[in-house]
């Protein structure tokens, strides 16, 4: 018997076809995309910022004129004390709660997990409105308990001031400090604590001088991501510094952006937002690559829980103290308006409506819509990242192309660029003719495929680097091109990490505010904007109806994600 | 005519050489080996010759066509060849059929036909009962056997086994070697084995290349390898050996504790320091004095292992200071520190560079 082989190529002509026709084309393409994507608007930004609004020449007043106020600076700081003590607050609630999880015995462990994953997915804003009807002054819940129990003519609580913002923001992304933490912790060895043991530490010792220094690199540096979470978020102090009159970054940018917009001061303006985010992410790199992180990421040995005797419950309180707050409380009430006439009136028969849920849905003008947006383009950005980052991967991992690590460090760049600023490059860069994109789809569908780059990126190369080349040579060897072994093997092997990958960025995306804000038109606002919008109307009735919508929209997704990738596939650290 | 030339290959990473000066010539159906300790360059000629990397100098001919050089690679899929991985690289998304089918597909078979080879190739490996599985489901030996039909049923040009056995347990491995060869006797692919296991190597191998710090150091078949090694690295690397220093003095050459005439020992025509090889199962231990033509030295027993198979005895000669390594059958037993005679056929001493 004889085999049919393909015949034996000439060598002249498959060299000349490898090194101009596919490999160059590709990387030039990809290139080509991402200068699109990430430089061009970077530089816009930093372009703008030094150009005079109507002559187009070198200024510096945009400077001048962002810095020119004692109000603005003080914004600026505002956004400093306010990513300090979130940051610091998040800490408090985090890092017990992940060294709980990881690393004792306490009760419910599974249960708390799930509810830092409840907390993960509530949008901040969702929660700052939440937090309004628990503690705003006078008619908040809170208050209003308070008042019942005491007797008193108020009560304490005021959502509308500086430590209630601070608050709010820690609730919301105390997650990203659990996840780094819990990290680093299932990495330490039960050996390691034996060796404090049999010194003679006892187990408050040995997770002082012992557990809680190994994890330190990484609790620092969830508490840096934190930070500049907080710095970078726009929902909740527009929803909450501004009546409370004062005001951050994010907020005042929002205020260049009003009438008439002020792209160039704008631009001028968040560069202290953008340079700080720089410093603090290449510090994070710094501390997470020091020696002391190293012993972690060797083999972890066996580890055993830390048996708590009593304090088992004290601990498991604690976790329920802190869940209370990010998630029993809030969604208790926001269930509460989104189902009553007026959610003031509060918990009875008679005030129990769905007129809500059927306003919002097929009433409203654009509400339904803008959730349908906020779910197509997150759809469409999520796919659109996942195939970015996976050719991007596969080029870079493979080495098929010179200089690829450039091409990875385009992806991984936008990681550093906060939400609202990429919004001003990309207004400055695209709004103006010739492409004139401001107002359509196509610029949030773009911004969000920037923003969520990184995530599809750090995804992808870790799917790829996971698969064992010889996969692939087998493929090639055995006759089949490069192209067959993406379709026959590659492809297949990596479609659980693919639609991972895809969940961790649509989901995201479908809540995306401080881009969005800046790029909506009339026709495509998203589920995040309508939103906003309705906290401003003060209606927040309807306002809980729609995002309870986009909670429970994500559940399945939720649901899949977990099917395939297992229960935590959100809270491990390539998810942020 | 030669099926797969190499012609004075190498390969360069910045100013390293990996792989050196390599040529070779492949007579179709030969079974060859490329031996040598790891980062020796053995896995490296193996890609070039699959076409993964350019050689740095150097052109590889296939059937007397050139498909490597410097300049020009013609890619791995158009080379007609096959190659068994380290990791079997068994795509776990396909089962055991469509693996095996996978390369015949590729070359555009009826369907008929891919599934005759297919189940033909599965019974000749002994995995027909299996063609339904998921390479999860199999055990190391049969991911192995996968591999193994998945590279032949293309009936290769060249069949390339890049150290395939040594992810499997040392039982298994033995009775691969085995199942290796006799596929090669029915199938009679060109084949190049590359491997850092010397019995490996000798089992499945028509000849051997022994490979060190990137350049050959000896090709030759495998008892040729043992009983002639050209230099100090193959002689120590194929089997145990003793190394004996020795000098030419005056038609006379001196080792450590004895000396025989120049001419009954090779390669002593010039003066000077001289190195020996002598395998540890070419000298004879008796407690009287031997007859006969050999070298009879009067010696003492230093050191013993007993190994099962053999003894390990170390024995200094009573002239000389340092003890040499012999071997002996499991029942021939002497005390540590008993006067014996060793026996040294001159003729058993090869000299080595």
């Amino acid at each position: 018997m004889t085999v049919a082989a393909p015949a034996l190529a000439t060598p002249a002509a498959s060299r000349r076809a490898f090194a101009f026709d596919s490999t160059w084309l590709i990387w030039i393409a990809i290139i080509a995309v991402l200068l699109f994507l990430v430089v061009s608007p970077f530089v816009y930004l930093v372009v703008t910022s030094f150009t005079a609004e109507r002559t187009g020449e070198f200024t510096l007043s945009n400077y001048a004129a962002a810095y020119g106020r004692s109000r603005y600076v003080d914004a600026l700081l505002n956004s400093l004390k306010l990513g300090a003590s979130a940051a610091a607050l998040a800490g408090l609630f985090a890092v017990p709660l992940a060294w709980a999880v990881a690393r004792t015995d306490m009760p419910g462990r599974g249960l708390t997990r799930m509810l830092v994953l409840a907390t993960f997915i509530t949008p901040p804003y969702t929660g700052a409105v939440a937090w309004i009807l628990l503690a705003g002054p006078n008619a908040g819940w809170l208050n209003r308990f308070y008042v019942f129990l005491t007797g008193a003519e108020s009560g304490p609580f005021d959502i509308y001031s500086f430590p209630g913002l601070a608050l709010v923001v820690a609730l919301y992304s105390f997650p990203y400090i659990f996840i780094f933490t819990t990290a680093a912790l299932e990495l330490v060895s039960s050996e390691m604590e034996d060796a404090a043991n049999i010194l003679g530490a006892g187990a408050w010792r040995t997770m002082r001088r012992v557990t809680l220094p190994l994890a330190l690199p990484a609790i620092l540096g969830g508490l840096i991501i934190c930070f500049l979470e907080a710095i970078a978020l726009f929902g909740s102090p527009a929803m909450i510094a501004i009546p409370a009159r004062f005001n951050v970054v994010t907020t005042q940018l929002f205020q260049f952006f009003g009438n008439p917009v002020r792209v160039e001061v704008a631009a001028a303006y968040a560069m202290p937002l953008l340079g700080v985010t720089i410093l603090l992410i290449l510090i994070q790199r710094l501390l997470t690559r020091r020696k002391g992180f190293v012993a972690l990421t060797g083999k972890g040995g066996e580890r055993r829980p830390i048996r708590l005797g009593r304090w088992r419950w004290a601990v498991f309180g604690y976790a329920m103290f802190v869940a209370a707050l990010s998630v029993f409380l809030p969604y208790l009430f926001l269930l509460q308006a989104a189902f009553s006439k007026a959610w003031g009136r509060g918990f009875s028969l008679d005030n129990l409506s769905f007129r809500n849920l059927h306003f919002v849905l097929f009433e409203h003008a654009t509400a339904a819509q803008s959730v349908i947006n906020s779910f197509l383009y997150g759809a469409a950005s999520a796919t659109a990242v996942v195939i970015l980052t996976l050719g991007v991967a596969y080029i870079v991992t493979r080495r098929l192309v010179p200089f690829g690590g450039a091409l990875g460090f385009l992806c991984i760049a936008p990681f550093v660029i906060p939400g609202i600023v990429l919004a001003i490059g990309f207004y400055a860069a695209y709004a103006p003719p010739p492409l004139a994109l401001y107002g359509t789809a196509l610029i949030l569908i773009l911004a969000f495929t920037t923003r969520f780059l990184p995530i599809g990126y750090v995804n992808a190369s870790a799917a790829i680097r996971s698969l064992n080349p010889e996969m692939e040579e087998a493929v090639r060897v055995l006759g089949g091109s490069r192209l067959t072994a993406l379709r026959r093997v590659v492809a297949p092997l990596l479609k659980r990490n693919l639609l991972g990958a895809w969940l961790l960025i649509f989901i995201p995306a479908t809540r995306e505010l401080s881009a969005a804000i800046f790029l909506y038109g009339p026709n495509t606002k998203v589920a995040s904007v309508m939103i906003f919008d309705m906290s401003e109307e003060g209606n927040f009735e309807y306002l809980a109806a729609l995002a309870l919508i986009l909670q429970v929209l994500t559940l399945p997704l939720l649901w899949i994600g977990q099917k395939a990738l297992g229960r935590d596939f959100m809270l491990r650290r390539s998810a942020t | 005519m030669s099926k797969l030339v190499l012609k004075n290959v190498a390969r360069r990473y910045g100013s390293f050489e990996v792989v050196a000066g390599f040529s070779l010539e492949l007579v179709p159906g030969e079974f060859v080996s490329l031996l040598g300790p790891s980062g020796c360059g053995k896995t490296t000629t193996l890609r070039m010759i699959a076409g993964f990397a350019p050689p740095s100098s150097g052109t590889i001919e296939m059937d007397g066509q050139v498909i490597s050089s410097p300049s020009t690679v013609v890619p791995p899929e158009k080379r007609r060849m096959s190659m068994i991985f380290q990791s079997y690289a068994i795509w776990p998304n396909m089962t055991v059929g469509e693996n095996v089918a996978f390369g015949l597909q590729v070359r555009k078979l009826s369907r008929a036909e891919i599934d005759r080879r297919v189940d033909k190739i599965l019974d000749v490996v002994q995995m027909r009962g299996l063609k339904g599985r998921y390479p999860a489901e199999l055990s190391g030996g049969q991911q192995q056997r996968v591999a193994l039909a998945r590279a032949i049923v293309v009936e290769p040009e060249v069949l390339l086994l890049d150290e395939p056995l040594s992810n499997l347990d040392a039982n298994l491995r033995e009775e691969m070697r085995f199942e290796i060869r006799r596929l090669h006797d029915e199938f009679k692919i060109t084949t190049v084995y590359v491997t850092h296991d010397q019995s490996e190597a000798m089992v499945t191998s028509d000849r051997i290349v022994v490979m060190n710090h990137g350049r050959i150091e000896q090709i030759d078949a495998p008892h040729r390898l043992y009983a002639r090694p050209k230099s100090r690295f193959v002689a120590g690397f194929i089997g145990r050996t003793n190394f004996l220093e020795a000098t030419r003095e005056a038609g006379e050459v001196r080792f450590d504790g004895f000396s025989a005439a120049a001419g009954r020992v090779e390669g002593a025509e010039t003066s000077g320091s001289l190195l020996y090889s002598l395998r540890p199962q070419a000298i004879g231990l008796a407690m009287a004095r031997p007859n006969g033509g050999s070298l009879a030295v009067e010696a003492e027993i230093a050191g013993r292992s007993y190994l099962g198979e053999y003894w390990d005895y170390q024995v200094r000669p009573l002239a000389g200071a340092r003890p040499l390594r012999v071997s002996t059958g499991p029942n021939a037993v002497f005390e540590i520190g008993s006067r014996v005679w060793l026996e040294i056929d001159p003729a058993a001493m090869v000299r080595v560079e």
